[in-house]
């Protein structure tokens, strides 16, 4: 123990306190090479949390009545004491914002800062899918621009035509994201000008698009060419580009929610990766914070308290039981890794040959910098994390009347066991697989689709005849959804058509 | 290096509640349900709260936003923590749909079954809103706005100047009190420390002492009367009361409720006419700044009573309708002057009424009442017409828009009616 005098001792927090914890959790962060965007915190009270909250965690977002009924959601489950508020959101910009609840203890906001300002603030500047596919230097710009846009289109067309188009975009929102395309990044400025040249193109290529007349009786070839001649998964892509009767505000619109779905992808496809590594690091930094004497003991049996809260994972029978929890695997993984690479016993060597007695930090680095939880969980999940989390695999195939026991954490079953895990991170799977396949180009412009099933899994039929009626309002034809099962059969159509 | 900000001042501006629009769009789009689940509220309630905020619940599924996933079927495999017995190859059975938990089901499925409702609260400014939207009070005149303002006064803190008559005596010697201990504090200090110093000499026999002694009594002596000599009171202690005017409300209402209580009238028929009562109580709150309640019951007699007589005695007996309308037309005499007053009347009854006197009701009604009042709305509470029914129906039709009756069976028919008493009139 050294003979540094702690920060502070008392519960309250001041500002000052903030940015003494701040400085000296920076400077902890940067001896383990935690490379951040500055951070800006933003000190707020319970309500504007759930205000956050409600417009998914954005500083600016357009208005839409399903973040009203998120905020009044929150806030009655909050009041009935239903809900716990997290204790901070951290927003992938340039600055990276963080938001501070007022009601934290100075324990807890320090526990936050190494969570949110060090932990979140890295992941996002280093993570390869972040760096690909998100610009934190313009999203708030682009933010305010949407809003804008959004906001004059209200005015000039009316509320609930706004109201139609969104409600509309959000059903198809998972289903606007290039996954293989990676965007230009672009000012807000440049977007704007960029958005009133679109709208010429846009218009110039429909009419190419529908030149033709419709005629009726155009003979049915085998070798017609297909209109798109490659199918396209990103619908909300395909349906502002091609829609015919759209107008250009409303393209515009599909293509800001388009835009904000292609932000979120990486958060997607990186929940048990991002919030294990925040959990990591506050875990770590904290420590190192009480190593050197910065907190007393009071402050870190408070922050284990919260710790041991995030990282609490009910086993499958208990009642409070709602999956895995993120933080909790990963959280055990980073730890794992760090163990490896200090204290690799005979199993690591043969399993991680690599990582066992490598220099932790450069191993950790790299984890966190090259994989989306699917690879991560597939490249790092180790033997002893799946004992201890005591993991194991139900099979529930719909042609046997029973569910069955796939694997379990013993020593046949471990490969086996780490896909099972991994493949249920890969939204590729968990996704409904949806693409554009058809558009009746020369005769009743109607549009089909193909689903095509995993694992011979269905569409929720409810849901999927409710889309059609969204994807029939901005199309303006025929709508027609199949689902085909892998050998190519027809297993059940949804069609809406006039 | 971070920036610090402190947001939470500007909850409430432009960066603050940002859920505020969307609220009021979730509100807006909901509204047909919202306002059906007040009407069945107003409805339910107990009288002494409905003019409560209230939760709303509307069906998950009515105010889902669709995502395409995936339904039930297919072959799922799925990973879960705490293994306790199992091993591979172990089988058992698939519990049924909708009962997640325990046993070990494998698709304890992240959207639930999810047939809850959603909840969410709305306030009393909300609900009323919903409660009488569309709705109009008939004739409305906002009087007295161009008469002169009247004001009353009333006590408001103090201040240090005013008319003699306003001097407020505690005040002003506590601040005097205040400035005599602040000005003489460095004299006391002084005072505190000779005193010390003559109490350490007084045992001594030194003449050197005695003499210092001397000198020092004589200090403290004049200490003391420098003391004494600071005023008791100065004119800058002298505190008043503080007057400030209030303007009186200057659009007032008087709403009259009228009830028959004689023999007919039963619990069920009182409750009825009681509901209809606040409602209009609430409504008539909403549009002018100070509403009065006038409550009269009568049988063969008629009385003016407290809420409380008006809502719970038991005094009974045969009917004069007649008499209450007396005792309304006087009270306005006395009390309300036209030019002062919104006037409405509320009358509720189960029609059954003399012959000869529903012909006298006719006249005060048609030639006292109805010129000097803003509305009078009569409820019947019957299942079919009644003697009274019949004969105000001549009054409908000669002062259609002053007076308007509604027929009410049972509870269920007291919101539509009002509804259709107070109906926004087209044009």
């Amino acid at each position: 123990m050294s003979d540094q005098k702690p920060l502070s001792t008392g519960s309250e927090w001041t500002f000052e306190l903030l940015k003494r914890y701040d400085e000296t959790i920076g400077c902890l962060a940067k001896q383990f090479r935690l490379d951040t965007y500055p951070t800006q915190i933003e000190i707020i009270n319970s309500e504007q949390m759930i205000d956050a909250y409600a417009s998914v965690g954005m500083p600016l977002m357009y208005n839409h009545w399903s973040f009203g009924k998120h905020f009044l959601g929150s806030l009655q489950n909050y009041r009935r004491g239903r809900m716990g508020l997290a204790y901070e959101i951290v927003i992938n910009s340039n600055p990276c914002i963080a938001y501070l609840m007022e009601e934290n203890t100075m324990a807890m906001q320090a526990l936050v800062i190494a969570h949110a300002c060090y932990g979140h603030n890295s992941f996002f500047k280093g993570n390869y899918l972040f760096q690909q596919w998100t610009d934190a230097d313009a999203i708030i710009d682009y933010l305010l621009f949407a809003r804008n846009y959004i906001t004059r289109c209200e005015e000039k067309y009316g509320i609930d035509k706004i109201e139609e188009l969104l409600d509309a975009c959000h059903a198809l929102m998972n289903q606007g994201v290039n996954r293989y395309k990676r965007p230009q990044p672009v000012s807000a400025a440049e977007e704007e000008a960029l958005a009133k040249e679109r709208e010429e193109y846009i218009q110039r290529n429909l009419n190419d698009l529908w030149r033709t007349i419709p005629a009726k009786e155009e003979p049915k070839s085998k070798d017609k060419q297909r209109f798109p001649e490659v199918p396209e998964e990103n619908l909300l892509y395909f349906i502002e580009k091609n829609a015919p009767l759209l107008e250009n505000w409303q393209r515009e619109i599909i293509r800001i929610v388009r835009k904000i779905a292609q932000y979120f992808y990486p958060q997607r496809q990186t929940q048990v990766m991002n919030e294990g590594w925040a959990t990591f690091w506050h875990y770590t930094l904290t420590h190192e914070l009480y190593q050197q004497g910065f907190i007393n003991e009071g402050y870190m049996l408070e922050i284990l308290h919260s710790h041991t809260s995030v990282v609490f994972q009910p086993d499958f029978d208990d009642s409070r039981y709602t999956g895995i929890n993120p933080y909790t695997l990963g959280f055990n993984i980073y730890r794992d890794i760090r163990r490896i690479c200090e204290n690799p016993t005979p199993e690591d060597r043969q399993w991680f040959p690599d990582l066992a007695g490598s220099d932790w930090l450069d191993t950790l680095h790299f984890a966190m910098h090259n994989f989306k939880d699917e690879s991560f969980i597939l490249q790092y999940l180790s033997p002893k994390v799946m004992r201890d989390m005591h993991l194991f695999c139900i099979e529930d195939n719909e042609v046997n009347s029973f569910l069955e026991v796939a694997s379990i954490h013993d020593e046949p079953d471990y490969r086996t066991l780490r896909q099972s895990l991994a493949a249920q991170y890969n939204l590729g799977n968990t996704e409904p697989n949806i693409q554009i396949y058809n558009v009746d180009i020369r005769g009743d412009r109607s549009l089909t689709l193909i689903h095509t099933m995993h694992e011979g899994r269905p569409l929720e039929p409810g849901s999927a005849q409710e889309i059609i009626k969204h994807l029939h309002y901005l199309w303006g034809f025929d709508i027609c959804l199949k689902s085909v099962d892998e050998w190519g059969a027809e297993r059940k159509v949804y069609a809406l058509s006039e | 290096m971070s920036v610090i900000i402190d947001r939470r001042e500007s909850a409430g501006s432009s960066t603050g509640k940002k859920s505020t629009v969307n609220r009021q769009r979730f509100l807006r789009r909901y509204k047909h349900i919202i306002r059906k689940a007040v009407q069945d509220s107003v409805d339910q309630r107990s009288i002494t709260d409905t003019d409560r905020g209230d939760n709303i619940h509307i069906p998950n599924k009515d105010l889902s936003e669709p995502i395409f996933h995936h339904g039930q079927g297919g072959k799922n495999q799925r990973v879960h923590p705490g293994n306790k017995a199992f091993h591979k190859g172990d089988r058992f059975s698939r519990p049924p749909a909708g009962q997640g938990q325990g046993s070990g089901q494998g698709a304890a499925s992240d959207r639930g079954s999810g047939v809850d409702d959603f909840v969410f609260q709305i306030s009393r400014e909300e609900f009323l809103e919903y409660v009488f939207e569309d709705l109009e009070l008939p004739n409305m005149l906002r009087k007295n706005l161009k008469s002169t303002t009247e004001y009353t006064l009333r006590r408001g803190g103090f201040t240090s100047a005013g008319s003699p008559d306003q001097i407020n005596v505690v005040r002003s010697l506590r601040s005097a009190y205040a400035r005599r201990i602040a000005l003489s504090a460095k004299k006391r200090k002084k005072l505190k420390a000779l005193q010390s110093e003559l109490d350490s000499l007084k045992n001594s026999d030194d003449p050197e002492d005695q003499e210092k002694a001397a000198t020092l009594k004589l200090e403290i002596r004049a200490i003391q009367q420098a003391i004494k000599r600071m005023p008791f009171i100065d004119e800058f202690d002298l505190k008043y009361n503080n007057l400030i005017k209030i303007p009186l409300p200057s659009s007032k209402a008087v709403m009259f409720c009228i009830m028959d209580v004689s023999g007919s009238m039963g619990q069920e028929i009182k409750d009825i006419a009681k509901r209809f009562f606040l409602l209009l109580y609430l409504f008539l709150q909403r549009s002018y700044e100070a509403v009065e309640v006038v409550f009269i019951r009568h049988h063969s007699e008629a009385r003016e009573c407290d809420e409380e007589e008006f809502f719970y005695a038991r005094e009974t007996g045969g009917t004069l309708v007649s008499k209450a309308m007396d005792l309304t037309s006087q009270i306005i005499d006395e009390r309300y002057p036209v030019s002062n007053w919104n006037i409405y009347i509320a009358q509720a009854s189960d029609g059954d009424n003399w012959e000869t006197d529903t012909d006298i009701c006719r006249k005060i009604i048609s030639e006292r009442l109805l010129p000097r009042v803003q509305y009078f709305a009569y409820v019947e509470i019957a299942d079919r017409p009644q003697n009274l029914w019949h004969t105000y129906q001549q009054i409908q039709d000669e002062f259609a828009d002053y007076f308007a009756q509604q027929r009410i069976r049972n509870h269920a028919d007291i919101y539509p009616v009002f509804r259709r008493l107070f109906a926004r009139r087209s044009g």
